[in-house]
């Protein structure tokens, strides 16, 4: 391929005006829109069906809907979900009907965010939020136990509610 | 009646203070700007809007280990740093930063050194720094500052003499050497650069080449040199670098705007004379402010917009065209001044 080089005359060959014509592109660009997001502050917008950090969730009538199953520790790839099988308090309505789980481990570590639990779980009581920053000073803090995996997946809004008759 | 060498002392304390606060905001500006160019925000987060960034980075390199690395040579490799802030500071001494300061019947000169021989002696003092580069790079005693140290020397020796040859219209056209002189030739006449536009941008390029700024860093080259003279130093040596070249920087601004834009002086009153009242003379260290820290501005400006030039290209064009270009600005000036003289 034959590049033509265009004939300078003397002004454009002292490049002065390629160097005044850059300035003024960069003199442009110093008042307009900046891309710059203010990150802590700032989060960025995630969109659709982002997989963040797998939470527990709870019904609208506040019931933890997880019935430990523990289909989502038997399908989990890198083995991040260890759940310790219990009763409901007996207490409870739904007491000697439902199980709940005593303890309910999720280490963020080994997690790798695939959405399997989600995906398996029968009482759609596992989903994976849009939490993406998570952080700890030490191994301990970042297997998070039930009441955290709670607090972060709050109460659910499901169309169908269960035990619940017209 | 306060003693002269009082006033003296103040005079010298004021001027090294403001200078050094204006060399660290700079830094700052360097940052803002840079980040404004390229579509981002820039350093905030250290006190309001950013404005405590350079005590941080100060803070930071005095904080940091002073490393001596065992191949260097201690002397020479200590005394480097030293030479390139030197001469920045004992050249704000003939800058005519304002007319005059009345207080009561006291008249005090804006000056500290109100030198005859002004631009000489800032020109003897400005090829001093280029020892502190090159002893830096020979004392390194590693290849990167070395040839840092080597281009350093060849560019400034070069570029020195343009910068002394493009003023000599100047001070030709004034008939004097002090630089408080030319200012009051300005603000009775026109401002130079309207009669000698060839000489104030060989100057402003000659400028960028003395102060090893962008587009003629070579001697730093980031990415060809890893830093050139300033590879091996770190902690506050290092700070030393930083500062000597952003002071040059605001000495290189001060003199363009005493030589061509009329320093202190605008072509109005009561700018275009000497202050009688102490208000007046505020307001011409304000205007003489206000101008260097434009030029700073294009001295950033130009730094992220004009890549690097070769080496090759930066020697043919400082001996081939900015040398001769000078020589003929010279020989026409004196023959446009002998012609208006008859």
């Amino acid at each position: 391929m034959q590049v033509k080089r265009p004939k300078l005359n003397l002004f454009e060959r002292t490049y002065i005006p390629q160097i005044l014509a850059g300035m003024w592109i960069t003199l442009k660009h110093i008042p307009r829109r900046k891309f710059t997001r203010q990150y802590p502050e700032e989060k960025p917008p995630l969109y659709g069906k982002y997989r963040g950090a797998p939470t527990l969730v709870k019904d609208v009538e506040g019931r933890v809907k997880c019935v430990s199953c523990q289909l989502c520790e038997f399908v989990c790839p890198p083995k991040a979900i260890r759940i310790t099988p219990g009763e409901r308090p007996s207490d409870a309505p739904d007491a000697n009907v439902e199980k709940e789980p005593k303890d309910f481990v999720i280490d963020m570590l080994r997690c790798i965010y695939c959405g399997y639990c989600e995906e398996v779980c029968p009482e759609e009581a596992i989903f994976l939020k849009k939490d993406f920053a998570i952080a700890g000073y030490n191994r301990e803090e970042l297997k998070f136990h039930k009441d955290k995996l709670l607090e972060l997946g709050g109460v659910h809004d499901d169309k169908i509610w269960k035990w619940k008759h017209e | 009646m306060i003693p002269e060498l009082v006033i003296h002392v103040i005079k010298i304390a004021g001027v090294i203070g403001v200078m050094l606060g204006i060399v660290a905001y700079t830094v700052m500006a360097e940052r803002w700007v840079s980040a404004w160019i390229q579509d981002r925000i820039g350093p905030n987060r250290v006190g309001p809007l950013g404005l405590l960034q350079p005590l941080a980075d100060g803070l930071k390199l005095m904080l940091k280990e002073d490393v001596l690395p065992h191949h260097v040579n201690k002397v020479f490799y200590t005394i480097g740093p030293t030479l390139v802030v030197m001469p920045a500071l004992i050249n704000i001494a003939v800058i005519p930063w304002g007319s005059n300061l009345f207080f009561g019947s006291r008249e005090v000169k804006c000056v500290i050194a109100n030198l005859d021989i002004g631009i000489l002696f800032v020109f003897a003092f400005a090829a001093l720094s280029v020892y502190g580069i090159v002893l830096a790079g020979w004392a390194s005693n590693s290849k990167y500052p070395f040839l840092g140290g080597i281009r350093s020397s060849a560019q400034m020796i070069s570029y020195e003499v343009c910068l002394g040859l493009s003023v000599v219209p100047v001070f030709m056209q004034v008939g004097a050497l002090n630089l408080g002189k030319v200012v009051e030739y300005q603000a009775g006449h026109a401002w130079l650069v309207l009669t000698q536009p060839l000489s104030f941008f060989i100057f402003l390029v000659s400028a960028f080449a003395e102060t090893n700024r962008t587009p003629f860093d070579l001697p730093e080259a980031e990415q060809e040199l890893v830093g050139g003279y300033n590879t091996e130093y770190s902690s506050m040596k290092f700070g030393m670098f930083m500062l000597g070249e952003y002071a040059a920087m605001f000495i290189m601004s001060c003199l363009m705007t005493t030589l061509f834009f009329g320093g202190w002086s605008l072509p109005f009153a009561p700018f275009n004379a000497p202050a009688q009242t102490l208000g007046v003379g505020l307001a011409h260290v304000g205007v003489f402010l206000v101008k260097v820290c434009c030029f700073l501005f294009v001295f950033i400006w130009v730094r992220w917009t004009i890549p690097r030039f070769r080496y090759d290209q930066l020697m043919a064009l400082g001996w081939k065209v900015f040398i001769p270009l000078t020589i003929v600005n010279v020989f026409v000036t004196g023959v446009w001044l002998a012609v208006k003289a008859n």
